[in-house]
């Protein structure tokens, strides 16, 4: 199975994604380059934090006018695997693939800490080896994580289940406590309806390795492969 | 203002620049003439203290500069560090007090751009930041300001460029009230094949000029950055430089692919002092010229002058030197990074820095003038007339606590010792998946991915130690960083140091630095810790108060096998827990004598002895790698019921204590006595932990066990070893996390 990881100018947990691929799965991986205009072979494509341009206009909202963020949406329609991690969540959002879009943390303080999610959707490809509901620990960092969307594009998140990460206590608890940066419905990650699309804020390639500290992530990464082994059969 | 065309200089205009009328006149005997203004102006940020370091320079000789390990001493952008396998540790720290004091935000934020920029000029990728902060008490809304937004500013550029922020120290005093330090090192990494210096060698080589264009910011900020805050500071903001980390990513990016291109010469960072500095620098390290023409660089307006251009300190900008015939290629690079790479001119023979606009010469200098025959001053010295009665401590009028774990929950909830996770939550820590100890242990540590090393760093000063002596504060300076590493279980390799002081024309000013060098070179030479360079910060001043004297450490250690990594925090129900050095019967300069009796700085620090502190360090270090070490933590400020309360908290974990109260009550729990570390260790493993610290001849005592969810410590009656303890500390481990980690936040709030 071939990843790709896109990088845009300001990217800078490309590597950090690239490396977590190797490490847990030992899969080919290769970097894209954002004016590259296609993603020709590949099996999955990760879009990876950072601040993007910057973020000086808003985050993810010039990145997504690259080039190869066309590819990305066609790969993404024709039922590719995308996965888009913090600031590749906000590139997802910009482009449309996912609904809904980031406010400032309501601290609005930049905050990079450990927080516990809820696995409320295990039947995607990328938490199929998780079980449902299970509580798993994972790292965020930003600044712009609060997740918004009109009552109706909730409602309808809700009725496909389309939310697949929540933000919850270490006891499983969906609390505003345990709510790191005021997103609506402690949501932490989406999919598309069709499932083939996530973004999420929580940075699972920060917590693939047992070295630092907690490989609750390296699931995430079992999770695709293992999915896209099941599709290929 | 500046004068047009041909006029001559006013008299006295050197004055306003900062050079005094015998500077003046050496300039004018170098160049055989009266300089122009642009040449003025370029003699002036290069002579000032900030880049010709004239005051420091013959007392810096005093530093261990060479060991083993070290690859490149002081002089370089950076220094320089052998880890093995053909790797080596770039690492720096420097100063951005005075733009801080004034632009929190923008001071912090460039203080990181600068600080990266130095490293990854020599071709290292970056890997870790780490901060010094000091402020003054949080009481005060200023503070609060100043704090917030050197925090923020910090995020805000460190986080964008993706280099984890991994550690450093905040303290609070009433000395930095209105000029706070902010100190920040960088560390990298890089293979030795690939290290870069700063060189313009190769005549006819092309000189180029990329990254951000060239504005009118930051100018004279070198010259701002050597003289006394007062009241019209504020008025210079514009000599503080905005920073654009974006601008940083794409740059540092650039830099270390044309650097592997093999196409660089030498390459430099436009910091303080901008293109004059980064040309004069790199000419005279080689023995050659440079030759620029100005209506080259690439600018943000138009109508800026050659003495705008030459001064600029607009950040995020690189001077390089290239082979020749490359030029094309480079700028392919940097085009890629939607970056400019302009040839701006070439490498001479001649010695000059020769400045044209077009055909007409505008400044012509011999390059070695501004730099190697810039002034040096051995000013005088003296005692301050503080210190004999700050010194005086009447041990027996202070009262011992009646309640002590008052004293303790007071300690903890100080914000000199309290959890400083409301800043480093800020602060992106793990971008690089290479943080293997998170902030707040005693060093962050690093992996080195596709080995089994780690890196272990940190930084240090305790200024009130300075302040109330400097010798010996300069020592426990150095003493105690490598004291947080060895409890990492890495080996100290190397400093670099960040010293920061007041007006260095005042002889008790004067004095106080030279003691504090005289001390560091004395711990760094004993613990085999030599200085790789740094940065000196003077006239931390106003309004004729200076700063305390702060020499800050930032140290530089080795893990070989991160296997034998280790932590502060108690592990397991039943570890016996250790204390190796001993507690002598000291108060001086201890945060509990602030905390309980309001005394800020008073007394004589606590006694530095480096035999015993080499001793105990190196067998911690041993018994770590031996395994027989769960956990281990350095006493410090708040002393050994601190340490272990913090030991507890990290660990979520309690303990029981019984103590011989062979000195005061106070001393034995709340003194800072140096050279102590707290282990624990499993109880099969007791036996052999004891031989070992035996043979290695270094005090120890057994304190107690781990276990409970309560931090209980007993006092035993020194004549009656069988008497009944006394109990004096019994307080959940929640409460006390409660009280620590909310302090900050709840100041701030």
């Amino acid at each position: 199975m071939k990843f790709g990881v896109v990088v845009f100018p300001g990217s800078n947990c490309d590597a950090d994604c690239f490396n977590a691929v190797k490490a847990v799965l030992d899969q080919p991986v290769e970097y894209i380059w954002h004016k590259s205009n296609s993603v020709e072979g590949f099996d999955c494509i990760i879009l990876p934090g950072g601040f993007s341009y910057g973020d000086y206009l808003r985050a993810g909202a010039i990145a997504r006018f690259s080039p190869v963020m066309e590819a990305v949406i066609e790969f993404a329609h024709r039922g590719g695997l995308v996965i888009g991690i913090c600031n590749g969540f906000q590139v997802l959002l910009e482009a449309g693939l996912l609904p809904g879009a980031m406010r400032r943390n309501d601290s609005l303080q930049f905050i990079c800490d450990d927080t516990y999610l809820k696995v409320e959707n295990a039947d995607t490809a990328f938490t199929a080896l998780w079980q449902p509901g299970q509580v798993i620990k994972i790292p965020v960092a930003h600044g712009d994580g609060n997740y918004y969307c009109d009552e109706n594009t909730l409602k309808e998140l809700q009725q496909n289940n389309q939310v697949v990460f929540r933000y919850c206590s270490p006891a499983g608890e969906v609390t505003a406590q345990a709510n790191p940066n005021g997103s609506i419905d402690n949501i932490a990650g989406v999919c598309n309806k069709q499932g083939n699309v996530l973004g999420m804020m929580p940075h699972p390639e920060r917590c693939a390795e047992k070295i630092l500290g907690n490989d609750d992530g390296a699931m995430l990464f079992k999770s695709i492969l293992a999915a896209w082994q099941r599709r290929v059969k | 203002m500046e004068p047009r065309n041909n006029e001559g200089l006013k008299p006295g205009i050197w004055r306003e620049m900062g050079l005094t009328d015998a500077e003046f006149e050496k300039v004018k005997n170098i160049l055989g003439r009266e300089p122009n203004y642009v040449e003025l102006g370029i003699f002036a940020v290069m002579w000032s203290e900030h880049c010709s370091y004239k005051t420091s320079r013959p007392v810096l000789k005093f530093f261990p500069t060479r060991g083993e390990h070290i690859l490149q001493g002081p002089g370089e952008n950076a220094g320089i560090v052998d880890i093995g396998d053909g790797q080596a540790v770039v690492f720096k720290i420097e100063s951005h007090n005075h733009p801080s004091a004034i632009e929190p935000y923008q001071g912090a934020a460039t203080g990181v751009g600068g600080i990266l920029r130095d490293v990854f000029t020599m071709g290292a990728r970056p890997i870790a930041l780490l901060d010094s902060l000091r402020f003054g008490s949080l009481q005060n809304p200023r503070t609060r300001y100043l704090f917030g937004g050197v925090v923020s500013g910090i995020s805000g550029y460190g986080n964008c460029v993706g280099v984890p922020t991994v550690g450093g120290e905040v303290y609070f005093a009433p000395s930095y009230e209105e000029n706070p330090l902010v100190n920040v090192m960088c560390v990298g990494l890089i293979d030795h094949k690939d290290i870069k210096k700063g060189t313009a060698s190769g005549i006819g080589n092309p000189v180029m000029v990329v990254g951000a264009r060239t504005g009118r910011d930051g100018i004279h900020g070198a010259t701002f950055a050597s003289e006394e805050l007062s009241e019209e500071s504020a008025e210079k903001r514009p000599a503080v430089q905005v920073g654009d980390p974006f601008m940083e990513k794409l740059l540092l990016e650039a830099c270390l692919e044309v650097i592997k291109s093999g196409y660089v010469v030498g390459i430099q960072d436009m910091g303080a002092a901008g293109l004059t500095s980064s040309s004069c620098e790199m000419a005279s390290r080689a023995g050659t010229g440079i030759e620029m023409d100005l209506s080259l660089v690439p600018r943000r307006e138009e109508g800026m002058t050659p003495y705008e251009l030459m001064l600029s300190e607009s950040q995020e900008r690189m001077l390089v030197v290239v082979k020749k015939g490359t030029a094309e290629k480079v700028k392919e690079i940097f085009a890629r990074w939607d970056l400019e790479a302009v040839v701006v001119g070439r490498v001479t023979g001649d010695g000059m820095l020769r400045l044209t606009e077009g055909e007409q010469v505008v400044a012509e200098i011999p390059a070695q003038a501004l730099t190697d025959e810039a002034p040096v001053y051995e000013r005088p010295y003296s005692e301050p007339e503080y210190l004999s009665a700050v010194q005086e401590l009447p041990v027996a009028k202070i009262p011992q606590p009646v309640d002590y774990e008052r004293v303790l929950m007071d300690l903890l909830s100080s914000p000199n010792i309290a959890s400083k996770e409301w800043v480093y939550r800020q602060y992106d820590h793990m971008v690089g998946t290479n943080t293997v100890v998170r902030p707040g242990s005693d060093a962050a540590v690093l992996r080195v991915k596709g080995t089994k090393k780690g890196i272990a760093l940190t930084t240090d000063c305790n200024g009130r130690y300075c302040y109330l002596d400097p010798y010996t504060g300069g020592m426990i300076a150095v003493a105690e960083a490598a004291r947080n590493l060895v409890c990492a279980g890495a080996k100290p390799l190397a400093v670099t140091n960040c010293l920061n002081f007041g007006n260095p024309e005042k002889p008790a000013v004067m004095w106080q630095f030279r003691r504090a060098v005289e001390g560091m070179s004395e711990a760094c030479r004993s613990l085999n810790t030599p200085v790789t360079g740094g940065n000196v910060s003077f006239y931390n001043e106003t309004r004729e108060t200076a700063v305390y004297p702060t020499p800050t450490v930032g140290m530089v250690g080795l893990i070989e096998d991160l296997d034998y990594r280790c932590t502060q925090d108690f592990k397991d129900e039943g570890d016996i827990i250790i204390m190796v050095g001993e507690t002598r019967m000291e108060l001086g300069g201890s945060e509990y004598l602030r905390v309980a009796h309001g005394l800020e700085a008073k007394g004589r620090p606590p006694k530095m002895d480096l035999e015993l502190e080499k001793k105990v360090q190196q067998a911690v270090l041993e018994s770590i790698k031996r395994g027989l070490v769960k956990s281990a933590h350095d006493c410090s400020e708040g002393g050994l019921a601190v340490a272990l309360a913090e030991s507890c908290i990290s660990g979520g974990i309690g303990a029981e204590i019984y103590s011989v109260e062979n000195i005061r009550g106070d001393a034995l729990l709340f003194g800072e006595s140096q050279s102590r570390i707290i282990i624990t260790t499993a109880e099969n493993n007791v036996a052999e932990l004891i031989r070992y610290l035996t043979v290695m001849e270094v005090p120890f005592t057994r304190l107690g066990t781990v276990g409970g969810r309560e931090l209980k410590i007993n006092l035993l009656d020194p004549g009656c070893a069988a008497g009944r303890p006394r109990a004096v500390i019994n307080l959940p481990v929640s409460e006390m996390e409660k009280r620590w980690r909310g302090a900050i936040e709840c100041l701030m709030k």
